[in-house]
């Protein structure tokens, strides 16, 4: 690409390319409709019913809508933590585990101390259920800085170890003192004291001030990752850990770093679903988070302030796909097929990407770049 | 608690459910160590179980025909391996990620086919118990190790042929040099994407046919999320065993055995309470890897798409 000529005419296009680039996840999305709605033809269902009532569902009702940003809640809490570890080049499957651990915290302190107010106790539970999920993030952290551990195994482990103990505890030392006395053994722990619950935004549904504080999250981890010392290093491990090493950052710790705020966000999303949502600890709190989360900070290219309009539109899948369950018989678990899909294309179509940032690594610097493209670039000009 | 677990009978009982139970993990885990000495990880294979183990089931449910079950699994678990290596090796996605993307997919396919085209949980008859003649014979030995079905012998089998595929022949030379020089390999000729389809596909086939060893020859049954993760416990596998047959059979022989000692612990009604005992598999995976890593050197090219510079 030494050329001038040629470096021009991609000058030119350059314009173009970006707008591609960005609507990128957005096409991969429907082409994974779009195969979704093939297999409902091949299994006799119309795809039209099925997707109206999904979209009808998510999108088509205010209840809907609260219901969907109550779920974009929890989803953008999860993906600003996988925004954090995929930009540190560590890949968070923990997700799960690190939202249990973090409601089993939060509830643990909110039961213990029922007589502290409000303006003390939330603070408390919210916090409580960041440290344990970033104690849970980061055993996978430190496994990794230490032991060379992949932290993609280690995750998943620490995702069943979490499970087990929520179902340890739920039916033994926190269940409920109502259901054991009733004898019912539902799972579930007894109810937060009410100062701890965060406040209804609309009267009459769940949407909670979770959602605000989700927001404002969003917009302090671009400021951290973009604007100081300590995120422009967790971006620089992970876009070029050798590079990196090179100027001097202590690479392994920086990962360990990047998975324990990473486990933080989650927990802090298990801590919101318990004191926003179900004010109690349940079984089932996850929900498929952890992953759904991935989805959603991809779709988002890993961009904090990216995963807020991306975590809307996959709450509304999710609440959509239960309403169309409900309404026309199509089971939900196409969701997450579809969601599966999204995942598939979106990583697939980062290599279109790769490659014209290859043709134009002399034009553009690598910050513009999504990360993984200008590592590629990074790794070819150096 | 001791005691009664030293008895005899006990003891061939753990054993026993240890080495049949070490089947589905033995054909994943030997499936993905193909794959990943090829370069590749393959992080999708729990996906790829859910969906063998529904079309296996399905097929039985059906027909009845257990075998038609069993290539009709491994048909669509190499269906899913192309699907992977397309994304994974043509387009050089990130693996772990898109694993992740793979996993989903089957979980969200399989339960929606089983659904529609099921419905509710039902039973088959799946493959019967097959005495060695002689060998079953002898005391305690028989009993442990002669006396399973079909697919378990077969787990076994694999172990000699995948160590045979690495060591002897010229697939498996060309398969190792693929994950460990890629440049190399491709210098000598060797077309490096195919050789790794090639690993991808056949590594999900046998994750297809683990999968059918759960629902038609184990459990006998079908559920939504019926692997509960022993995909990626096989996957683990596979780092635990060092990238070698005779490895990923120990690791697979002791987390069955540590899964089938818990199991005994959990109907005993022991004082430890299940789910206590049901995480211990999970501690020990952790554990194992720790001890594992910095041993043994991981195949070179392991995650690193290959491209011609140039």
């Amino acid at each position: 690409m030494s050329n001038a000529t040629g470096r021009s005419s991609s000058s030119k296009r350059l314009g173009g390319d970006r707008l591609f680039d960005a609507l990128l996840p957005a096409i991969a999305t429907l082409i994974g409709l779009l195969f979704g709605a093939i297999l409902l033809l091949v299994l006799g269902v119309n795809p039209i019913t099925a997707y109206g009532s999904l979209f009808q569902g998510a999108f088509g009702t205010v209840s809907g809508i609260t219901q969907t940003l109550t779920k974009a809640t929890a989803l953008l809490l999860v993906a600003l933590g996988i925004c954090i570890a995929f930009r540190g080049g560590v890949i968070n499957i923990g997700g799960e585990g690190q939202i249990i651990v973090g409601a089993i915290a939060s509830t643990a302190v909110a039961l213990a101390l029922p007589n502290l107010p409000g303006m003390l106790l939330i603070p408390l539970t919210l916090l409580a259920g960041a440290l344990a999920g970033a104690l849970w993030g980061g055993i996978a952290g430190v496994l990794k800085a230490r032991f060379a551990v992949n932290e993609i195994l280690s995750t998943v482990m620490l995702n069943a170890i979490a499970l087990q103990l929520m179902n340890f505890l739920l039916r033994g030392p926190m269940l409920d003192p109502e259901q054991a006395a009733a004898g019912t053994n539902v799972p579930q722990s007894a109810t937060l004291p009410d100062q701890v619950w965060l406040l209804r935004l609309v009267p009459r549904t769940l949407l909670h001030t979770g959602l605000i504080l989700a927001i404002i999250l969003a917009v302090l981890v671009y400021i951290f990752l973009w604007r100081t010392t300590v995120g422009y290093r967790i971006r620089a491990v992970g876009l070029n850990p050798s590079a990196a090493r090179y100027a001097g950052i202590p690479v392994r710790r920086y990962m360990a770093l990047a998975m324990i705020l990473s486990g933080a966000f989650a927990g802090l999303a298990g801590a919101v679903e318990v004191t926003g949502v179900h004010h109690r600890m349940i079984e089932g709190l996850s929900g498929g988070y952890g992953f759904s989360g991935i989805v959603a900070a991809l779709f988002g290219k890993l961009h904090p302030l990216g995963a807020i309009p991306a975590s809307a539109i996959f709450g509304g899948l999710l609440v959509g796909a239960d309403k169309m369950q409900r309404s026309v018989q199509v089971p939900n678990s196409l969701v997450v097929a579809v969601n599966g899909l999204v995942v598939l294309f979106v990583v697939a179509s980062d290599y279109f990407v790769k490659r014209r940032a290859r043709r134009r690594v002399a034009d553009v610097p690598p910050a513009a770049m999504p990360p993984l493209a200008a590592a590629v670039a990074a790794e070819s000009q150096g | 608690m001791f005691n009664e677990l030293l008895q005899s009978s006990v003891l061939i009982g753990i054993l026993y459910s240890g080495i049949r139970l070490a089947a589905p993990y033995l054909f994943a885990a030997l499936g993905e160590t193909v794959a990943q000495r090829a370069g590749v990880l393959d992080l999708g294979v729990d996906g790829i179980m859910l969906m063998g183990s529904f079309a296996a089931f399905y097929v039985v449910f059906e027909t009845g025909n257990l075998w038609l079950g069993v290539a009709v699994a491994v048909a669509v678990g190499a269906l899913m391996g192309l699907l992977m290596a397309v994304i994974s090796v043509t387009y050089q996605a990130e693996q772990g990620i898109s694993g992740i993307g793979l996993y989903l997919f089957g979980l969200g396919l399989s339960s929606l086919l089983f659904r529609v085209m099921i419905g509710s949980v039902k039973g088959v008859s799946g493959f019967p118990i097959l005495r060695i003649p002689v060998l079953s014979d002898i005391p305690v030995i028989g009993e442990i190790f002669f006396n399973h079905n079909i697919l378990v012998y077969l787990a076994y089998l694999m172990v000699p042929v995948i160590w045979l595929l690495f060591d002897k022949t010229t697939l498996g030379l060309k398969i190792r040099a693929v994950g460990h020089n890629p440049e190399a390999a491709d210098s000598l000729g060797v077309s490096v994407n195919r050789v790794r389809y090639f690993a991808v596909i056949f590594g999900a086939a046998m994750a297809g046919l683990a999968g059918a060893t759960l629902s038609i020859a184990q459990l006998n049954v079908w559920q939504e999320n019926i692997t509960n993760g022993l995909g990626f416990i096989a996957v683990a596998l596979v780092y635990f065993g060092g990238w070698r047959p005779l490895g990923v059979l120990l690791g697979s022989l002791l987390f069955a055995t540590v899964n089938a000692l818990q199991l005994w612990v959990q109907v005993k009604g022991i004082n430890i309470p299940s789910d206590l005992a049901v995480m211990l598999p999970y501690v020990l995976t952790i554990f194992v890897l720790i001890f594992a890593s910095g041993r043994v050197r991981q195949p070179a090219a392991l995650t690193k798409p290959f491209e011609r510079s140039g």
